[in-house]
Parts: structure tokens; sequence; C-alpha cells
């Protein structure tokens, strides 16, 4: 088994909290991981990104190489696009939040980075934001985006659900409840809708 | 023991305190800084009594731990790579001293300046100084190396320096541990005189110093951190330095590489495993992450050898950090493709963060300076360099660490009046103190303006060394009391504050403005916190 997943979104947005989740679950199932991030001066609302890798055998480079990541999570639209060159071309998935984070003034149409994410062979878009505050709170639109990459990712169910319970136990249980409801939510979207 | 997930960063981190050290000394700086943060937070080293106080700059820091070493006991300095140049002084002079109880000097390069003003490359201040230095590949490796330096640094007696770069300082991977050392006892070295750098002791010092040359590189090759990897066709030849290794490697199926192949952790690379490399093939490319230092030993600079491929000959780019693809084009493999870029991808730079004092601090100084023609205000290192981008573009320089106060005395004394210096608090204390004193001294005709958010903002919210002491260190070097004037950066005193920083850009002499406003992240952080430890209370 191998998976090369690019993380995307701006700094802020949460995707080292996604990294954190699938990295506890990957554990859980004895797999190999390496997980380069972003630190620094970047983090200050700019373009994020964060190389996921897992695998049954040694990883040796922390980072993907150019067309061979089989999936981009991405918790922003226009985010989602910076990567595609990363994207394995055959079967590479892209799942990606609708919601655009505009801190920026030169902000392409909506519409038209939707069109681009639509003309690849894979996706799963999702309003993250409406689904995430339908099961309680808009925070937890990253963890919606997780569950609708969850069916393409190799990675059981179950482990991504412990994992959430590991990683929010500090936080408490209606926070835990939130974030296991924000997963499958985002699931049950991505099966309803691919 | 228990497999971790760490950091590359963390990994050195945990290494150190398993080695036994008895303090960390540190200024934040990406990508360094998670090791010290690593060491405050652990139970394990505070239960250790493990000193993890930031210092107030890598000199400071360097300094101290020599102090430690001095005192017969392990410690571990960390910053990243341009930190080394604060710290060269005394780095380079530790190598001439020697160490009585082990000392590492952890330095984290930046290539492609993620985070930096350049890509300078730390292997190069270990030849200079003749200190060994130690390259780890992946994080366990450098756990182990980080332990593994420590025994070096005690048996050669002499400071190991520790090299990393940003992918592996901020990269996670499984790590396991062995048992933790125990700490050193306080223990002077037997000579007395050994850290006293007289000239005539100087001399002998480093007499020895380069005497240990040779059974140092000796030690590359015994310790097994540098490997020969033999391979079937012999018409090439790699050295793969650090981290190139693991993107050397990616690219071969099952991790087989049917060339011979030199993984170099461990400098100076011993020359006989460069023979021997050197002697099979019929030509040589060099992987390195950071500048040619290998590919240039071996080419030799009049080239009359073999053929050697590598970042000088432009096989691999001269400038920027390495990655698989990089490797795949200079073995002239075939690099998958994945989609095609989309033009509706902007950029999306760094900014500062809605809410922060800096915006107020510098659209008031916007404000002071329509008066007079733009390229005023000499800037520094941190958060607030952001605001050389729009829409503020107040500032014209961010060279090093204090550099705003002594340029705008320079640049005063040139005949541009007002010059203005913008530093932040941690900045000032850093390196900027001494420039104040220089702009006093000198009765510079300059405005510096202090962003004080309380705290090392850029890397992450870090104690400020100068918290709740700036105006006192600024009436202590001299400056006026009538000229120190505190503000607060926020909207509603836009006028007020307006004004204030016009007055002092119209007086003859060092004025200092103080823009005093927390950092909202740290603020942030800090109510968070409050609530949490109140909600705990009340249940």
């Amino acid at each position: 088994m191998k998976k090369d997943i690019i993380l995307a979104g701006v700094g802020g947005q949460g995707i080292l909290t996604i990294a954190t989740i699938i990295g506890t679950a990957a554990l859980s199932e004895g797999l190999y991981l390496k997980q380069a991030e972003v630190h620094g001066m970047s983090q200050r609302g700019g373009d994020v990104q964060s190389h996921m890798r897992l695998s049954s055998e040694v990883i040796a480079s922390d980072l993907i190489p150019e067309g061979k990541a089989d999936m981009i999570i991405s918790v922003e639209p226009m985010e989602s696009l910076r990567y595609v060159n990363m994207l394995n071309n055959k079967d590479g998935w892209l799942i990606t939040s609708m919601n655009p984070f505009d801190n920026i003034s030169d902000y392409p149409n909506l519409e038209e980075i939707l069109n681009d994410i639509w003309k690849l062979p894979h996706y799963v878009t999702i309003d993250a934001d409406k689904v995430a505050k339908e099961q309680g709170s808009v925070k937890a639109a990253n963890i919606v985006v997780l569950g609708a990459a969850s069916p393409y990712m190799n990675i059981k169910y179950e482990s991504l659900e412990n994992a959430i319970r590991t990683v929010f136990k500090r936080k408490g249980e209606d926070i835990i409840k939130l974030n296991l409801k924000a997963l499958k939510a985002g699931r049950d979207y991505a099966e309803k809708n691919t | 023991m228990q497999d971790l997930l760490l950091l590359g960063d963390e990994a050195i981190a945990q290494g150190a305190i398993d080695a036994g050290i008895s303090g960390v000394y540190a200024y934040p700086g990406t990508p360094s800084t998670e090791i010290t943060e690593y060491i405050q937070a652990s139970k394990e080293a505070k239960d250790r009594g493990i000193k993890s106080m930031w210092s107030a700059n890598e000199k400071t820091a360097m300094e101290t731990a020599i102090g430690m070493s001095y005192a017969g006991k392990k410690s571990l300095v960390c910053m990243k790579h341009v930190g080394l140049n604060v710290a060269a002084d005394a780095f380079v002079n530790s190598a001439i001293t020697g160490a009585n109880g082990g000392l590492v000097v952890l330095s984290a390069d930046d290539p492609s300046m993620h985070s930096s003003q350049n890509e300078q490359d730390s292997r190069f201040y270990g030849k200079f100084s003749m200190i060994p230095v130690m390259e780890p590949s992946n994080q366990q490796e450098a756990y182990d190396m980080t332990r593994y330096a420590f025994e070096l640094s005690e048996k050669f007696e002499i400071p190991v320096l520790l090299r990393i770069t940003t992918r592996l300082a901020h990269s996670r991977s499984g790590v396991k541990r062995v048992s933790p050392l125990e700490q050193n006892e306080l223990k002077l070295p037997s000579n007395l005189r050994q850290f006293v750098l007289l000239p005539s002791i100087a001399r002998k010092q480093y007499n020895a110093l380069l005497e240990k040359q040779n059974a140092i590189e000796e030690d590359g090759v015994s310790s097994g951190y540098n490997k020969y990897i033999d391979g079937e066709n012999k018409s090439l030849g790699i050295v793969a330095c650090g981290l190139a290794y693991n993107y050397l490697i990616e690219n071969f199926e099952g991790g087989k590489i049917p060339y011979p192949v030199l993984k170099v952790s461990q400098y100076p690379v011993p020359k006989t495993m460069l023979q021997k490399l050197y002697d099979s093939v019929d030509e040589l490319l060099i992987l390195e992450e950071g500048y040619p230092i290998i590919e240039e030993l071996i080419r030799g600079y009049l080239n009359l050898g073999k053929k050697v491929s590598g970042r000088m000959d432009g096989t691999v780019p001269r400038a920027g950090e390495l990655n698989p693809n990089i490797i795949a084009q200079a073995l002239g493999m075939e690099i998958a493709e994945g989609f095609e870029a989309s033009s509706n991808v902007k950029p999306r730079p760094p900014r500062l963060c809605d809410g922060c004092g800096h915006w107020d601090a510098f659209g008031a100084l916007n404000e002071a300076l329509k008066p007079y023609s733009g390229g005023r205000v000499l800037s520094d290192i941190g958060c607030y360099t952001l605001s050389a981008l729009p829409p503020l573009q107040s500032i014209n320089s961010c060279v090093d660490m204090g550099a705003s106060i002594t340029m705008a005395i320079g640049a005063s004394e040139a005949g541009l009046i007002p010059a203005v210096a913008a530093i932040g608090d941690s900045t000032f204390t850093h390196s900027g103190m001494t420039g104040l004193l220089d702009a006093v001294n000198r009765k510079a005709n300059i405005v510096v303006l202090i962003n004080d958010n309380s705290t090392t903002g850029m890397t992450g919210g870090q104690d400020s060394s100068a918290l709740g002491k700036v105006e006192d260190i600024c009436r202590g070097v001299g400056v006026e009391e009538d000229h120190i004037k505190i503000v607060k950066p926020l909207r509603r005193h836009f006028d007020e504050n307006v004004e204030i920083i016009s007055k002092e850009l119209e007086y003859e002499g060092v004025s200092v403005v103080i823009a005093r406003r927390e950092c909202i992240q740290t603020l942030a952080r800090r109510m968070k916190q409050k609530h949490a430890e109140k909600s705990t209370t009340s249940v």
C-alpha cells in the first residue's frame, strides 16, 4: 500500500490538524509515514501545503515527486489547483472545499476555479462550511473535507474515527462528537456525489 | 523503547535530552525553533532540570554553552544558518579552546529561502573552523547522530556542528529511542588555562586542533555514518550528502541503485572513501543540499581529472533545495507529469494578521512621512518586514538582525534626514541595543520606531528578552527622557500617533517611539489558556 497526499490550504485553516489525524490513523494501522510541513513566515495568511506519505514499505523522500501524488486534499478551492502538477494524471483524486478564502486583491472568479477542477477525471467539491454548520460548527469544515476524502484513502474509516478521538481528546467529548459527525457528513456527501 | 512520531527538529531535541544535556541555548529562528520548544515543553527535560530559557541572541547562546562545556556538562546550541554568523566569533574560537563537556552546535539551513535572507551552507563553517560536521538524512539519523555528536565531542574534546535543512527540520516520521544517558557531573578542565586564548596559549591549542584532524577524519570511516554502497554499473559514481540521499533512492524501485554510491553524513569526508569511489568509476555526480562544497573539492579549481557533474556545471540547479525530480533529471531519467497548471491560481504571499498592531504603527508612520520624499525607513527582521509589501509598502531595507538602527545612522550621516529605523522588541534586544548606543554617542539624527508586540512573533510567539525592559534600555544607553515616546498602535489613536511621530521626525537627535501592543496571536493563545483553566477549575 502506498498513498501520497498533498494537503493544501491557507495558513491557519487547519491542514495540520487533518495531517495529524491521518498520521495517527496510519500509525494505528502499522504503516510507515513521512509528513513534511511548512512552518515560519508562510504561515501568516500565505499558501501552505504539507506532503503526507503513507506506505507499507520504508519511505525514502520527505517530498512527493511531481506527478506522483495520489490525492490532493484542500480546504480552499484555489489552493487545491496550485498543486495539480503534483497529481498523478491517470488516477489522482482532488478533494476540496468550495469555500474561497479571499485575502488577496486579485482572487479569481470562483466559477472559473471550479470549472478547472471539474475538468479533472476524479474530484470531490464540497461546500464544507455549510455541511460543517449543519453538524454544529463551521470550525469543523476541515474535518468535513477529510471525511469527503476518506473513501479514497485506503485507511479504515474506524481508524480515522479513533484518530479523531485521540487528537481531540483534550478538548472534551462535545468537540469529539462534533468532529465525528463532520467526518461522517463529509464521507456521506462524497459517496453520494461521485 | 516506544516509537515516537517526531519532526526532524524534535528528534534532535529528544536525542539531546537522551544524550544527557544539562542545557539548551538558542534564539528562535526558522527552521530551528522547534528544537528548543520541544525541550521547553518536555516533562522529562523539566524533571532532569535541563536549562532551556531563550537567549538574547545566538552569540550569547553559543557563549553560554561554551561556559557549560567549560564546567564539564553537555550542552546543545540551536540556531538557524544566519544565526551562526552572529555566533561566529564564539563558534570559530570554540574550536581553539576545545570542549570539556560535550558541546554540539545545531545550525538549520534554509535552501530556497523559505523564511530567510540567504541560503548559506553551514558546512562551510565546519570546514573553516576545523570542527567536525554531522548531517543526518532522516529523522532516525537526526536522533542517533545527535547522541553520537556528543560522544564525538567528548572523544576529541571539540565542539561538533550538526547541520540540517528545512525539509528534515519540518518533516515528521517515526523515531526509535534508546535509553537516556546521565548528565555529567560538574568538572573543570584539567588545564585551567585551556580556555584562555592568549596568543601563547592559543598557538598551542591551535596546534592541538590541527593534530586532531587526521583522527577526526578517520572517525568518519569507523562511525558508520558515511557509507560506501557498491553498484554494478561503474560508468557513474554518486556522492549523496545528507537529505540528497533520500531523493536519490526515491527514484529507484526498492531503493536499489545500479551505480556505486557514497552516502555522506559526517565531515570531513574521509579521503580514502572518496578515492575508492573516484578510482572505480568513469565519472561522478555530486548531490548536495546546499552549496557545491564536496563537488568543488573533488573537481578541484582547475577541473583536470575525471568528469564531475553537479551544481557547478548546471546538471543540478545552482540555487535552491533539491527534490526527487531534480535528481531524476540529473540522472537522465524520465519524470512523471501531473496536470497542467491552471492560470486561475494567483500568488498568495504571507501578510500581517488582521488586527495586528503593526498595521497601525506603520499606517501612522506612513502618514507622518508624507511631507518627505520616500525611501527613508531602514528596517529589520520580523513580522513587520511584511510591511514592505502592498498595501503598506513602508520599509526600504531588511538586511540582518539589528541593521535598522545602524543603517539609519549611516544614511542620516550621508544626509538623509529624517531617517527612520523600524525594529521589533525581540530584534532590538538581539542586536539593536548596541546600535542605539552608537546613535546616542554620535548624536545621530534618527527616529527609532520600536514595534513592541512583547514577543518573538515571526517564529511563532516565543518569549522576548525585551519584555518589560525596552524603555529602561533606551534610557540606560542615554536616549533623552523627553524623546522616548510610548504609543498604542490602535486605529482610534491614529491622529495622536501621527502627531507624535511627526514631532520626533523634526527633532534633531535620537528619538525612540515605542509602539506597544501585544501580538494578537499570543493574546489569543493566552485568552484560550485562561478560558481553559477557568472551565477546568469550575468543574
